[in-house]
Parts: C-alpha cells; structure tokens; sequence
C-alpha cells in the first residue's frame, strides 16, 4: 500500500512562500509526474513528502497516518536522487545494502534482497566495484536498487534522467516505467521535461510558482488543458495561443490551435462554411522526412506552427493558408482559463 | 597538450631551481652534518663538509644525559592529545556549518578565526595564574587544553571548507535510507572526508608539536615539550653545538619525516583549505 | 535548508566549539581588564587599585614604543620578503624542473622546523661572528665578518623568521599557479602576449587571493613571534629586538608585575584587533566562504 494524500501543504523559505497550499491525492500504485518549469516547486514538494524539509503548514499523510511530523526514513518512502548520491567510498552492494544496514536487518535476508535487486536491475557482475567505477546508467540502476531493496511504499525521483545522455535517457524511461508497474510500488516522479511527463505518468501535476496548475493523465492534459498555462506548457512542438481580432471573433480571450490540427494549402484559399482560413507567408520550413513543421507568418495573428506530413511541398515565401481544425480550437477567457 | 620544454632551458630552470633549494635546505642540511662532528670540529672557524671524523657521540650524550625520551614522549602526548580532542570538537560543528548553514554562520566561521588573531600574550598572565591554581603548571594536560583551544578555530576551519565540497545529496540519501546524525557522520561523512580529516590532523599535530610559546612559558620540568628542551641549549651550557646539532635533528626528524611523506595531504591543509 | 529536526541538531553540534572559544577569550580578557587596573604584583601579595595608572606607565614606557615599532618592522619585512620571493620560487618550480620533487621537499623543510631549534641553529652554527659558516663565507671573500646579533639584531630576527615562512608561501602560490588555467595562457599566447605581459595581466591578478590568504595567516602567527626572540637576543641588544609580545612577557614573567603587563597585554589585543579588522576587509573579499 501506498496511498500519499497532501492536505493544504504549503512551504516558505524565511520570507518567500515558495508552495501555495497544495492538496493532492496520489492513489496506490500510481506513477504520478510533477512537471513544471524550473523554479516551479515541484522538487520542494517532494523533499517535502520526503521528509527532507519541513512543511510550514498543512498535512501529509501516507495510507492515511499523519507523517508530516515523521523523520525521513520513518516515512516508508525512498528516493532517487538526480546526482544519484551515491556513497562513493562503498561498493554496489554496500551502497545497495546500506537503507537494510541502518534498519537492523538480519545478515542473510539482506543478502537475499540485495541479490534480487541485482538481478532485476543487470547489476550482479558489479557488486564489488565502486561507483566510480561504473558508467552513468548503471550508476542510475544502483540508485535505483538502493530505493527498491527497501520495499517501500513508495518511490521518490528528482530528476533522475537528466544527467544522462539522450539516447540512454529513452532507454531508462522504458526501464523504469517497466520497474514501477512490475513492482506496482507508488511513483512520485519530477521532471522539467515534459515528455517525460508524457511517456511515463499515469496521471500529471503540472506546477507553476508554487501552485498545483492541473491534474489528469496526459491525454487529458493534452486534450483539455484547464488554462493557457498548461496548454503552453504541454506538448511538442507549443500550442499556437494568441490574442487579437481572431480570437475574439471566435468569443475568446485567447485562443488556441495545436501545429497538428492546422492544415497547409499551398495558395490562397477559402474558408469553408463555419470554418476559418489563414493567409500567410511560409518564413521557414522543417523538412523531417516523415513531417514537416511550416512556420507562418499570418498577418494580424502572428506566427502559427503547423505540422504537416512529409510530401508537402513549400518553401520559405511561398504564400499559404491555414485551415484550423474547429473542433480541436482551444477557447480561454481574460482569466486564462479553459471555457467550457 | 603544452610543448616540450627545450632542453637549454630545462637544465637552466633546473640548476636555478636545485640551486634555491639547497641554499633554503642548507641550515637543515649543515645542522645534520654538524651533529656528527667532534664539538671542536664544530666550533672551529674553518668549516669542513664531509671530511671530518664522523661520530655519533653527540646523539649517544644527548640521548642519555638529557632525559630526551621522556621530552619526546611529552611532545607526542601533547601535540597527538590536543589535536584529538581539537578533533571530536570540530568534526561536529563543522559538519553543522557545512550542512545545515543560517545566515549567521559566515560570521560565526569569521569570528572563531578572529580568535585565532587573539594575541596570546595578551592572555598569558590569567592563564598563568588560572593554571597556578588550578596546579595546571607544567602538566602535560595544561598545555593540551591551551594547544587544543588555541588551534581549534583552523581545525574547524579546514574541516568546514573539506565538508561543503561534499554534496548535500549524498548525507541526505543515507537520511532517507535511515541513518541517524550520528551514524551519517560515521558511516558516510567522516570516510569521504579521510583526505580533509588526514590534512587537518597533519597540520594540527605539526603546529602543536612545533609551538613554543604556550610550552615555554607554561612549563618548566615534568611536561616540557621538546621546543622547550631545545630552548634549554640556548644557555650558555649551550655552548655544545655539536650537542645542539644532535638534539636538534632528533627533535625536527619526526615531523621532518611525517610531512615528507605526507606532502599531499599536508597542501591541503597548509593551504587552509582555501586554494584548490 | 533542511528540516527543524537537523537543525536544532546542528546548533547543539556547533555549540561545544562556541562555548569552549568564548570561555577561551573572554573569562581570561576579562581577567587581563581587572588586572590591568590594579597595583599587582606576583612577589607582593597586596594588590590595591591602580586606575589607570598601568595604561599610564605602559604607554609611557619608551619600551612601549619601540616594540610597537618592532613589530610593525617585523612583520612587514618578514612579509614583503615571503610575499616577493615566494612569488619568485614558485614560479621557478611551476617550470619543468629535473627532480621537481626533490626540489619541492628542501624547499618546504623549514616549514617543519620548531622555531626553538631554527632560531638556535641560525645563531649559533650560520650566524656566529667567529665560527659561523656566514663569517667563514665573509672572510672567504675578504670581508670583515658581521656581528649578526649585536651590529644588525633586528634583521637577524627578520632573517630566521622569513626563512622559517618562505616556505609557505612557496606552497600556497605553486598550487595556485598549478590550478592556472593553461587554455588562458593559450588564448593569451595567441593574442600576441609576452611572456612579462601573461604575468601581469593573467598570473599575477589569479595569485591575488592566494597571496592574501598568505598575508592573512602570516600576519596571525607574526604578531606573536616569541620563540625566536627568546632563545636569541632575548630581546636585546637593549630593546632593539623586543617585540610586543616580549615586552608584555618579560614585564609579567621577568618583572612578575601582572598589573603593567596586563595594561599591555590588553593594548596588544586592541592593536591586534584593528589590524585583523583591516586586513579582514582587505582579505575578505578574496575569501568567500
């Protein structure tokens, strides 16, 4: 079990409240992303869980017992930490067996569960090296050992990826996606990127100064993105958003169209019925092979990305026109929020 | 990758440097040869280099007319006593200003150094009298307390500056994996710092091995270091140079040697930590 | 930042240090003060109430000024001569050199020498008028040896203690230099700098903090010379070579007057002070902690 409820949780440095009261229900099992820009308080929020600051007010509560006053290792939790902190002057299995070591566990069980891990985690040829020995996945993997021997209730990750390599970092998604649904442990897991957010969460909490934004899978995020904020923020390449005549032609403060909903027509041409159409001047053109990405410069809108597939055919000051997809248009008010 | 150095200038830096080194090395160099001279050869005003009669009378007089042991023994009770317990004091609140730092602590790290600028005779008669009646005079355990407080501010010192380049992730990971304050500075912190700890502790047990003033003005007989054994030969009973000589090296070999072997180490800490 | 818990912790953790270094000036300075205006002297058992009158006699006392002065001699000397010939060395020994380490271990010798026994092996086998190896290398060039302690006291003094630190500042520059970054020095190769202008405006300015840490912990130990002095001269000729600090002893420990010497000792503190407050604001922003 492994149910992490935050009541009203909110954190000030000195004067600076950097966490605005954040309520939040993580369900057992569940891999949970915190993502957000940098700055945004989504590694407080979890040192906070974690037990590694204190919370200045609220509650957090683990499978329902009240924890906000618990020391870290009380808590039943263990985390990755995005340096990996490992203790260099340890062995992989010292490292791997230090959390059982400190919990007075008996010799052979120990030996067991490390063994385990190391199997699970293809770390059993490197038991005896040092850290320093290793390369950066297999140092993330002892990491990651570390946190599983312990069978805790749930997993903490800051930013475990970012020190490695791009291809690698895909790898390790997969790995510990793959992990956490087998060990089906809690994941609370924090990230800046957000297609890591995308590719690996269960369910989405997308933070901004110190607020929670938005909650919900990622298709829901996608798909119903509750203010300008996350619909900016989620998705690659950026939501076209902007205001002006357009916009509130269509009952809108801003509005917002994703590249892949625009289509590209070579010319000029006309709006269908019920429909809008967009002149413009293609001012660069990203040929992928499999898609291309055309930027448009639209007179009274500004430039709008679209995505089309790889056979269209335009070069840069060729004249286009947009034509949106309307039932994909994305609506917000003068509070930036979604309309209905 | 640099060029290599030209040849003509390689043997001109050299000589230049080996040249430096001797004339800086030589007083060491000339007091080792004078402690194996006869004491006329070492008086005389015709100074001979290697070919004179080689004896080791001198060390063989110094060794049994002069109690040298029992100085050499208050000398490592002394210098390894306070720096020891300089040592359990400074680990700790090194460690605090290092992990858990407030706005004040740069100014507390300041002012434990400023205490270091505390001229020491500016105390020296209440200690005197504070000793004399507490019959702290001339015991070994007076001069660990002065030595140990007097260096404890460049123990913590160096210690701090050896912590604070130790991530914070690391303490924080064997805190989640359920160590205490305790067991963390045990199991984690005080291995990953044995070049820090080796340095400060080099550099303690040198200063202390080494300082005069506390030694000299505290005791007279029972503890006397061997900085106050050497200044015994200042006298006119001094006039033994060749004796001088031969104390003299076996009071510096110790620490001569140690900080040769330890020269990495003892960078660090002579460095105070402050020069990478 | 951590958690409440950790750093309650850490203030019980710092507290042993603070408490033993305040106990470790304040209860004997306070001390000093109170002696400092009485009439109290170790052979005499009455002490009466001096005022000022210690201040008064201290300051009068034309020893007093002359050992500020000595001091003040001392310290700056032993420190332009470190400074400047450190600087030299070290550079000397960041070339390639034919057994550099060699090298390195006669150069920081000294370093680890007791001041009793340097100041003992100065005087009496290099400086000794008659049988000392400096009169036979005067006299190997036709020179009327010197007199090192009577004609030229104070430079003796400056001579044993500059040689006693030298090695320090070698060390503490040389490991600066070492960390020199060498893709500078490239850069600065390129741009058509000679040798004379690397120094200047790349090496001497990265040698900037080093050689304030040199100037600051040298000061510390300068002030306070004692050892050197005392199995030397002993202060004297008269008081050519007492610096403050063997002045204060000599007036406590020699004279057994505890109330003059404490006026003194106090005077010392103050002095000190002003010069750790200046050199900290000198110093201090080339130590960010």
């Amino acid at each position: 079990m492994g149910r992490i409820t935050l009541e009203g949780v909110t954190k000030s440095f000195d004067d600076t409240k950097v966490i605005h009261g954040a309520d939040l229900e993580i369900e057992d099992g569940k891999f949970v992303v915190f993502v957000g820009p940098s700055g945004c308080g989504k590694t407080t929020l979890l040192r906070l869980i974690a037990g590694l600051e204190d919370v200045s007010g609220g509650r957090i509560l683990i499978d329902g017992n009240d924890v906000t006053r618990l020391a870290p290792a009380k808590r039943g939790l263990s985390m990755v930490f995005q340096s990996y902190a490992l203790y260099p002057h340890m062995s992989v299995r010292r490292n791997i067996a230090f959390g059982l070591k400190m919990a007075r566990m008996p010799k052979d069980e120990i030996e067991r569960r490390v063994a385990h891990a190391a199997g699970i985690l293809n770390l059993t040829d490197y038991l005896e090296r040092r850290p320093g020995q290793l390369s950066g996945g297999q140092r993330q993997r002892v990491a990651i050992g570390r946190a599983i021997v312990r069978e805790p209730k749930g997993f903490l990750f800051d930013e475990p990826l970012s020190n490695l390599d791009a291809a690698l970092r895909v790898q390790m998604r997969l790995e510990v996606t793959r992990l956490q649904k087998q060990l089906k442990t809690t994941a609370v897991y924090v990230t800046h990127d957000q297609v890591e957010a995308m590719t690996m969460a269960d369910e989405i909490v997308v933070l901004r100064a110190g607020r929670i934004e938005q909650v919900g899978t990622p298709l829901e995020l996608y798909q119903r993105p509750a203010n300008v904020f996350v619909a900016g923020f989620i998705g690659s390449p950026r939501m076209n958003l902007f205001e002006g005549p357009v916009a509130t032609r269509n009952g809108t403060t801003t509005l917002g169209v994703r590249p892949e909903h625009l289509r590209v027509q070579p010319g000029d041409a006309v709006a269908p019925d019920g429909g809008e159409a967009w002149g413009g001047t293609v001012i660069q053109a990203e040929h992928l092979g499999s898609d291309t990405f055309v930027y448009v410069d639209v007179p009274g809108i500004g430039t709008l990305d679209a995505r089309s597939t790889g056979e269209l055919r335009v070069q840069v000051g060729d004249t286009v026109t947009l034509l949106p997809d309307m039932h994909q248009l994305h609506r917000f008010d003068a509070q930036q929020l979604a309309m209905a | 990758m640099a060029r290599r150095t030209p040849v003509p200038r390689l043997v001109l830096t050299s000589v230049v440097a080996w040249t430096v080194g001797l004339v800086i090395f030589f007083p060491i160099l000339w007091m080792l040869l004078t402690s194996f001279k006869t004491e006329i050869a070492a008086f005389s005003s015709s100074p001979s280099f290697l070919f004179f009669h080689w004896t080791t009378e001198n060390y063989a007089a110094v060794w049994t007319r002069s109690n040298y042991l029992e100085y050499a023994w208050n000398s490592v009770v002394i210098s390894l006593g306070s720096t020891l317990v300089a040592l359990a004091i400074s680990v700790p609140a090194a460690w605090s200003m290092a992990f858990s730092p407030t706005r004040r602590t740069r100014g507390i790290l300041m002012w434990m150094l400023s205490t270091k600028m505390l001229p020491p005779v500016g105390v020296l008669v209440p200690i005197y009298l504070l000793y004399r009646d507490a019959g702290l005079l001339d015991t070994k355990l007076g001069l660990v307390i002065v030595l140990c407080l007097s260096n404890l501010p460049i123990m913590v010192w160096l210690l701090f500056n050896y912590f604070k380049d130790i991530p914070k992730d690391i303490l924080e990971a064997a805190r989640m994996d359920g160590a205490t304050i305790g067991k963390e500075i045990i199991y984690i912190l005080a291995p990953m710092s044995v070049p820090g700890i080796a340095s400060a502790l080099l550099l303690n047990v040198i200063l202390a091995w080494n300082e005069a003033f506390w030694s000299l003005n505290l005791t007279s007989s029972h503890a006397a270091p061997l900085t106050a054994f050497i200044a015994s030969y200042a006298s006119p009973e001094g006039l033994f140079w060749a004796k001088l000589s031969a104390a003299s090296t076996m009071a510096i070999a110790p620490i001569l040697v140690l900080g040769w072997f330890c020269q990495k180490q003892l960078v660090r800490g002579l460095t105070f930590g402050a020069v990478k | 930042m951590a958690t409440q818990q950790t750093q309650k912790l850490a203030r019980i953790l710092i507290a042993p240090s603070i408490i033993l270094l305040l106990l470790w000036m304040i209860v004997p300075l306070a001390m000093t003060a109170w002696f400092s205006a009485l009439n109290y002297n170790l052979l005499n058992p009455v002490k009466t109430f001096a005022g000022l009158g210690n201040y008064r006699y201290f300051l009068s006392n034309p020893a007093f000024l002359s050992s500020l002065l000595n001091t003040l001699v001392l310290v700056g000397a032993v420190l332009a001569i470190t400074a400047f010939f450190g600087v030299l060395i070290a550079l000397l020994l960041d070339q390639v050199i034919v057994g550099r380490r060699v090298v390195r271990l006669m150069l920081i010798a000294p370093f680890f020498v007791m001041p009793t026994v340097s100041a003992l092996i100065w005087k009496n086998l290099l400086m000794n008028p008659v049988s000392g190896l400096l009169a036979w290398l005067w006299r190997l060039f036709g020179q009327t040896p010197v007199d090192w302690f009577t004609q030229v006291p104070m430079l003796s003094i400056i001579l044993i203690v500059a040689w006693q630190w030298l090695p320090f500042a070698v060390l503490i520059l040389l490991t600066a230099l070492q960390s020199l970054d060498q893709e500078q020095q490239e850069a600065a190769l390129m741009d058509g700098a000679g040798a004379f202008d690397r120094f200047f405006h790349l090496t001497l300015p990265h040698l900037a903090r080093p050689l304030s840490i040199v100037i600051l912990i040298e000061t510390i130990f300068l002030l306070t010379v004692f050892a050197e002095i005392y199995v030397t001269t002993g202060g004297g000729p008269g008081v050519q070579t007492t610096n403050l600090a063997y002045l204060i002893y000599s007036q406590a420990l020699l004279q057994y007057d505890v109330g003059a010497a404490s006026a003194g000792g106090l005077i010392a503190v103050v002095l000190a002070n002003i010069a750790a407050i200046f050199l900290m604001r000198i110093v201090g922003k080339n130590l960010e902690t």
